[in-house]
C-alpha cells in the first residue's frame, strides 16, 4: 500500500520541475507545455486527497482543473500563433512590443 | 507490488518531465509531456481514479497536447541552443539546489511527525465513471454547465485571435 | 368612464414624447396639432369622467383606480393610483380645459418661434404632470407631479434660455421652489412615521380616528401641516417665497398665463384643501395660513399699484389673489378658496393671453408707459380684457365677484373683522390696479413709438378665439356658486362630501341682510377703486406724478418692490455666495485638489524608482512570484 506522502513527494517534484521550466526557457511553447505539467501534478494532489479521504469531490476538482488547462492551451497557442504572424518568434525575450 | 507499481511510473513521470524541461528540440519535449501523463495516469489507477485516469489520456495526451504538436510544427519550430554557461549562473543554480534539498528533508520531516490520512477500504464503485458522473449533474451541476461556457468562450476567443490580421505599419 | 381616468395624463405624455422625440422632424402644424390634440382628449376624458361622477350618490362620489404598486418596500407602499373626487375633477376640469385654450393660443403666439416644437414638448409635460400632480391619491406620487411641474416651470420660465434675464428668473425659481419642495418632503416623511402610509384616503381616515383617541397630538399635526403649508408658500409664491413669481415672467406669455396664474401655482392651494382634515386638527397651522394669505393679499397688491410692466402687475396681481385663496383654506372655507382657484384661473388666464395679445401687437413692448389708445386697434382684446378685469375686481355678475365675496364673507364670520379688513383693502387695491392698466393701456391718448404704431394690428383668430372663450367662462364661471338663494349654491353642494362638511362652515348663522349689507360694501369697494383709477388716469392724469412727488420715499420703495429682492440677496444669497467662495477657494483649490495631485505627485515619483524592475521579461516576472511562495514556504516551515 502507497502511504500519501509519496503521492505527496512526486507531485511536488513535478511541479517544482515545471516551475522551473517557466523559469529558465525562453521558448514559449516549452513554458506553456510547463504550466501544463504543474497544473497536472497539482491534479496528482487532488486526486490523491480524494482517494485517502474517500471523498469525490477532488475528482471534481481536477476534471474542472483540466478543462481549464484545455481553455488555456487553446487561448495561449492561438496567442502564440497571432503573436508569431506578427514577429516571427516564439522567445518570450522578444516579445516585448507592450514595453514602454 | 502496488509500490513497485508506484515507483517505475513515479520515476517515468520524473524523468521524463526532466526531460520535456531540458531538451532543446521543441518536438521531443512535446513527446515526453506526453509520456508524463500516461505516466500520471497510472498512477490515477493507482489511486481508483479510473474516470480521472481516462480522462487524462483522452483530454491531456490526446487533445491538448497534440494541439501543441501541431502548433510547434506550424511554426516549424527548430531547436535552440543553451545558452553558454557563468559561473554566475552555477552559482544561482547551487543555491537553488541547496534550497530545493533543504525543502524536501524539511517536507518529508513534517510528513513523518504528522497524522496524515492513512488509507482506508474504498465502496465498490469509487472513481468509475458513473460515480463521478451522478455527482457531476447533481451536486455540481452549475459549476459544470459554468465549464461549458468557459470552453465555448475559448473557442470563440481562439477563432477570433488565430484569424486576426495585424497591419504592419 | 371612471376607469379610464388613467388617459386623462396619458395623452399629454405622449403628446410630451412624439413632440420631444420628433418634433424637429415633423412640421409645425403636425406639433400643434399633436399638443393641443392631446390636451384636448384630455379634456374630453375629464369632462366623460366629471359626467359620471355626477351621477353617482353625493357620499360614493370617491373613486379610486390603481394602477400598479410602485414601490413595496417593508411597510412602505407606495402605489400608482388615480384618486378621482369632486375636488380632483373640478382640478382636471380647470388644468385639462384652461391648458386646452391655452394651448390653441400659442400655436398663434408662437408660431414664428424657432423653438416651436420644444416649446409644445414642455407644455406638454407640464400639463401631463400636473394632472398627476391633482389625480395622484398617494402623497409620493403628488410629489411627482409637484416636481414634474416645477421642472417645466424652470424650463418655460428660461425658455429663451440665451437671454441671460430669462436664464437667470428660471434659476431662480427652481432654488426659490426647492426651499418649498424640502418642507414638503419632511411633511411626507413625518406623515409616513407618524401614520404608517401615505395613501390620502388611509391617512385622512387614520387622522380623524387617531386624533379623537389621542394617540396622535394636536403637535404633531401642527409640525405636519405647517412642513406642508411650506411646500405650499413655495410652489403658491406666498410670503416669504414669492420673489421668484414676478420673475418668471421673463417666459413666453401663454406659459405665464397657464402655469403662474393658471394652473401650477394654485397647486399649493389645492394641497390645503387635500389636507383639509389635517388642516382642521391643527388650529395653530390654520391661523398661520390665514395669516400668511392675508398678509400676501395686500402686500402684493400694493407693489401691483405702481408697476410700469404689464406682466408685472398681473404677476403681483396673481401673488395677491393666491394670497386670497389661502386667506379662504385658513378661515376653514376651502370651498371659498377652490371655488375662487376655479374663477381666477378663467380670469386670470384670460388677463394674461390679453396682456400676451397686447404685448404680441406691440412688437414685444411690456411697458404700460409706452401705450394708450389701443382699444381702437384690437376691440376684441379690449372687451375681453375688460370683462376678465371686471370679473378679478369683484364686480356682479362676473365670476370673481361670487368668489371673492365668499371669501370675505367667510373671512368675517369665520376669522375676524382684521382679515376682513386686510381684504377688503386688497380687493379695493386690486379694482384700482387693475383700471389703471386698463386705462394706461386701451384708454387715453396713444403714446406708442410711431415705428410700433404703423404695425398694431388685432391678433389672428386662433389668438382671440381663445381670449373669448375665457371671457365668457369669466362671466359665466360664478353662476355655479350663488351665495344666500337655498340650492344654488352647487360647487358648496359639490365639494362638501370633500371638505366634511366643515368646508361649508355652516355652523355659524348670520342673518340674511347682514350677508347681503356685506355684499353691497365689497361691491362699493370696487367701484370705488374704478373710479379712483378713473379719476387719477383719464379726468387728471396729473394726479399719479403730483403724488408721486410728493411721497417720494414711499413711492421708491413700493416700485422696488419693498427693496424684498435686495434684501434677499444681502441677507440669504450672498453670504451663501462667500460661504461657497471660500470653500472654493480656500478649500477644495488648496485642500481637496492638493491632496489629489500631492497623491499622484508621490505615486509619479515612486513609479519612476519602481520602473526599473518592471523590465518587461516574463521570467522575471514569474521569478518574482516564486520568490514570493519562498517567502511564504520559508515562513511555515
Amino acid at each position: 500500500m502507497v502511504p500519501l506522502s509519496h503521492y505527496l513527494i512526486l507531485s511536488a517534484i513535478l511541479f517544482t520541475i515545471g516551475m522551473m521550466g517557466v523559469l529558465i526557457r525562453r521558448n514559449v511553447i516549452i513554458i506553456f507545455m510547463s504550466i501544463e505539467l504543474m497544473l497536472n501534478a497539482v491534479n496528482l494532489t487532488f486526486i490523491a486527497f480524494s482517494r485517502f479521504l474517500n471523498n469525490l469531490d477532488g475528482h471534481i476538482f481536477a476534471f474542472m482543473v483540466m478543462t481549464v488547462a484545455a481553455a488555456e492551451a487553446a487561448v495561449g497557442l492561438a496567442i502564440v500563433i497571432s503573436v508569431f504572424r506578427n514577429k516571427p518568434t516564439v522567445n518570450v525575450d522578444e516579445m516585448n512590443i507592450m514595453k514602454w | 507490488m502496488e509500490l513497485l507499481a508506484f515507483y517505475i511510473l513515479g520515476a517515468g513521470a520524473v524523468v521524463t518531465a526532466v526531460m520535456m524541461v531540458i531538451h532543446r528540440n521543441p518536438i521531443v519535449s512535446a513527446l515526453n509531456l506526453i509520456f508524463t501523463m500516461f505516466c500520471l495516469a497510472g498512477i490515477f489507477v493507482l489511486l481508483n481514479a479510473h474516470f480521472m485516469a481516462a480522462i487524462q489520456i483522452l483530454v491531456y495526451a490526446g487533445a491538448i497536447m497534440v494541439l501543441f504538436i501541431f502548433v510547434i510544427m506550424l511554426l516549424n519550430l527548430r531547436g535552440e541552443d543553451w545558452p553558454p554557461l557563468t559561473w554566475k549562473k552555477l552559482l544561482a543554480s547551487f543555491i537553488g539546489i541547496l534550497f530545493v534539498g533543504y525543502s524536501l528533508i524539511k517536507i518529508i520531516g513534517i510528513f513523518r511527525g504528522s497524522m496524515l490520512p492513512v488509507a482506508t477500504p474504498l465502496p465498490e464503485d469509487f472513481g468509475t465513471t458513473r460515480i463521478v458522473g451522478e455527482k457531476l449533474f447533481t451536486d455540481f451541476l452549475l459549476p459544470f454547465e459554468v465549464t461549458s461556457i468557459l470552453l465555448l468562450t475559448a473557442i470563440v476567443g481562439a477563432v477570433m485571435l488565430a484569424k486576426m490580421k495585424i497591419d504592419k505599419g | 368612464m371612471l376607469n379610464y381616468i388613467w388617459l386623462i395624463p396619458l395623452f399629454p405624455l405622449i403628446g410630451f414624447l412624439i413632440n420631444g422625440f420628433f418634433g424637429k422632424r415633423i412640421s409645425k402644424n403636425t406639433v400643434g396639432y399633436i399638443a393641443c390634440g392631446a390636451v384636448g382628449l384630455s379634456f374630453i376624458v375629464a369632462v366623460l369622467s366629471f359626467i359620471s361622477l355626477l351621477q353617482l350618490t353625493p357620499e360614493h362620489r370617491v373613486f379610486e383606480k390603481i394602477l400598479y404598486t410602485w414601490i413595496d418596500s417593508g411597510s412602505f407602499r407606495a402605489e400608482v393610483g388615480f384618486q378621482l373626487d369632486p375636488l380632483s375633477a373640478i382640478m382636471i376640469l380647470v388644468v385639462s380645459g384652461v391648458g386646452f385654450v391655452i394651448h390653441i393660443y400659442s400655436t398663434g403666439y408662437m408660431h414664428d418661434d424657432e423653438g416651436y416644437p420644444r416649446y409644445f414638448s414642455y407644455l406638454n409635460l407640464f400639463t401631463f404632470s400636473m394632472l398627476l400632480l391633482v389625480l395622484a391619491n398617494n402623497f409620493l406620487l403628488m410629489f411627482i407631479g409637484w416636481e414634474g411641474v416645477g421642472l417645466c416651470s424652470y424650463l418655460l420660465i428660461g425658455f429663451w434660455f440665451e437671454k441671460k434675464s430669462a436664464s437667470d428668473a428660471g434659476k431662480k425659481a427652481f432654488v426659490v421652489n426647492r426651499i418649498g419642495d424640502f418642507g414638503f418632503i419632511l411633511a411626507i416623511m413625518l406623515i409616513f412615521v407618524t401614520f404608517g402610509t401615505i395613501d390620502f384616503t388611509e391617512v385622512f381616515h387614520a387622522a380623524s380616528d387617531k386624533s379623537h383617541m389621542g394617540i396622535i397630538t394636536t403637535t404633531t399635526f401642527t409640525a405636519i401641516t405647517l412642513l406642508l403649508f411650506v411646500g405650499a408658500v413655495g410652489k403658491s409664491a406666498q410670503i416669504p417665497l414669492y420673489t421668484w413669481l414676478p420673475d418668471a415672467m421673463e417666459g413666453p406669455t401663454p406659459v405665464s398665463a397657464l402655469i403662474h396664474a393658471a394652473t401650477m401655482v394654485t397647486a399649493g392651494v389645492y394641497m390645503v384643501a387635500r389636507c383639509n382634515i389635517l388642516y382642521m386638527l391643527a388650529p395653530i397651522s390654520m391661523t398661520v395660513v390665514a395669516g400668511v394669505g392675508a398678509a400676501t393679499a395686500i402686500y402684493a397688491a400694493s407693489i401691483g399699484l405702481v408697476q410700469n410692466d404689464i406682466k408685472r402687475v398681473l404677476a403681483y396681481s396673481t401673488v395677491s389673489q393666491l394670497g386670497y385663496m389661502f386667506l379662504a383654506c385658513g378661515v376653514g372655507a376651502f370651498t371659498a378658496g377652490i371655488f375662487h382657484l376655479m374663477t381666477h384661473a378663467f380670469f386670470k388666464a384670460c388677463l394674461f393671453l390679453g396682456s400676451g395679445s397686447v404685448i404680441h401687437a406691440m412688437g414685444g413692448e411690456q411697458d404700460m408707459r409706452k401705450m394708450g389708445g389701443l382699444r381702437a386697434h384690437m376691440p376684441r382684446t379690449y372687451w375681453t380684457f375688460v370683462i376678465a378685469s371686471l370679473a378679478i375686481a369683484g364686480i356682479p355678475p362676473f365670476a370673481g365677484f361670487f368668489s371673492k365675496d365668499e371669501i370675505l364673507w367667510k373671512a368675517l364670520t369665520q376669522g375676524n373683522i382684521l382679515l376682513w379688513g386686510i381684504g377688503a383693502l386688497a380687493a379695493f387695491m386690486t379694482a384700482f390696479y387693475m383700471f389703471r392698466l386698463i386705462f394706461m393701456t386701451f384708454w387715453g391718448e396713444s403714446r406708442v413709438e410711431e415705428e410700433v404704431a404703423k404695425h398694431l394690428h388685432e391678433s389672428p383668430g386662433n389668438m382671440t378665439f381663445p381670449l373669448i372663450i375665457l371671457a365668457f367662462l369669466s362671466i359665466i364661471g360664478g353662476f355655479v356658486g350663488i351665495p344666500l338663494i337655498k340650492g344654488w349654491n352647487k360647487i358648496d353642494e359639490f365639494l362638501s362630501p370633500v371638505f366634511g362638511g366643515h368646508g361649508a362652515g355652516e355652523a355659524v348663522h348670520h342673518s340674511v341682510s347682514l350677508e347681503l349689507g356685506m355684499m353691497m360694501v365689497s361691491i362699493v369697494i370696487a367701484l370705488a377703486g374704478i373710479f379712483l383709477a378713473y379719476r387719477m388716469y383719464i379726468i387728471a392724469p396729473g394726479i399719479p406724478e403730483r403724488l408721486t412727488e410728493r411721497h417720494q420715499i414711499a413711492y421708491r420703495v413700493i416700485l422696488n418692490k419693498y427693496y424684498i429682492d435686495e434684501i434677499y440677496d444681502a441677507l440669504i444669497v450672498r453670504p451663501i455666495k462667500n460661504g461657497a467662495n471660500f470653500l472654493w477657494k480656500g478649500f477644495d483649490v488648496v485642500v481637496v485638489d492638493g491632496t489629489v495631485n500631492g497623491a499622484a505627485y508621490l505615486v509619479e515619483q515612486w513609479s519612476k524608482v519602481m520602473r526599473v524592475i518592471q523590465s518587461g521579461y516574463v521570467r522575471n516576472y514569474a521569478f518574482s512570484m516564486i520568490i514570493g511562495l519562498v517567502i511564504i514556504f520559508l515562513f511555515f516551515m
